[in-house]
């Protein structure tokens, strides 16, 4: 699983991308978050809030209960701030 | 089909607005918002990050949906990406029409929706050194709100 991160979120965790295994009891976005949450103190720094998270699966836009796989590509940001 | 563009560079808003007329007869007007870096508080620079892939995604998704509530003859979206100093254009929203309403209704839903919808982070950079990522607002939430159907 391929997982990207943008904005504060990146700064948080220290890296702009990451291949990783969770494993099989990881089965949705807000499963994933706390096993993130786990791996290092940025990770934990960055996810520490989830309210201030957002999410998106293969490119759109997944609420907590969205189900991640083994070959999605998942992405963790702020709320947006363009325009 | 819209003509969405992710970019650096600063775009031309005359040769934009000159493309969605050109060789028609079809257009009564076009409906046009140009977002500009403002210099709040000492304010140097703004720098912004987006999500290469989806950003297109969600705006073409966006423009989609424009087109199919308004009838557009054309539709442009240009949002920099990168520094921009005050002064500069960040984005840029061209609608065209028979008829001005559809223009300018379906150009303030596409500015709503890509404030809330399309994956952009701004950092302000400060004359001192310092930064700050801009944060959401409520009222962006809100003013995209109003367009959801009824």
């Amino acid at each position: 699983m391929r997982v990207l991160y943008f904005a504060w979120v990146r700064q948080k965790v220290g890296v702009a991308e990451e291949v990783v295994a969770p494993p099989a009891e990881v089965r949705d976005v807000a499963g994933l978050v706390a096993w993130l949450a786990a791996r290092t103190p940025g990770h934990a720094a960055a996810f520490a809030d989830p309210r201030q998270l957002r999410a998106a699966v293969n490119q759109d836009f997944a609420t907590p209960d969205h189900p991640v796989a083994a070959n999605d590509e998942v992405a963790f940001f702020p709320p947006v701030t363009g325009g | 089909m819209a003509r969405v563009l992710v970019q650096d560079a600063p775009f031309d808003i005359a040769a934009e607005t000159a493309a969605l007329t050109a060789g028609r007869t079809d257009v009564g007007g076009v409906g046009s918002f140009l977002g500009v870096c403002r210099a709040d508080d000492g304010l140097a620079a703004l720098v912004l990050e987006h999500y290469p892939g989806m950003t297109e995604r969600a705006i073409a998704r966006i423009a989609e949906e424009a087109e199919a509530r308004w009838p557009l003859t054309g539709c442009t979206v240009i949002h920099r990406v990168g520094r921009i100093l005050p002064g500069e254009g960040i984005v840029l929203v061209l609608t065209a029409s028979a008829h001005r309403a559809a223009a300018l209704e379906a150009c303030a839903f596409l500015i709503d929706w890509l404030k809330t919808r399309a994956p952009f982070w701004k950092r302000e950079e400060f004359a001192a050194g310092s930064h700050r990522w801009v944060e959401a607002r409520a009222e962006d939430d809100a003013a995209a709100a109003r367009w959801a159907k009824a």
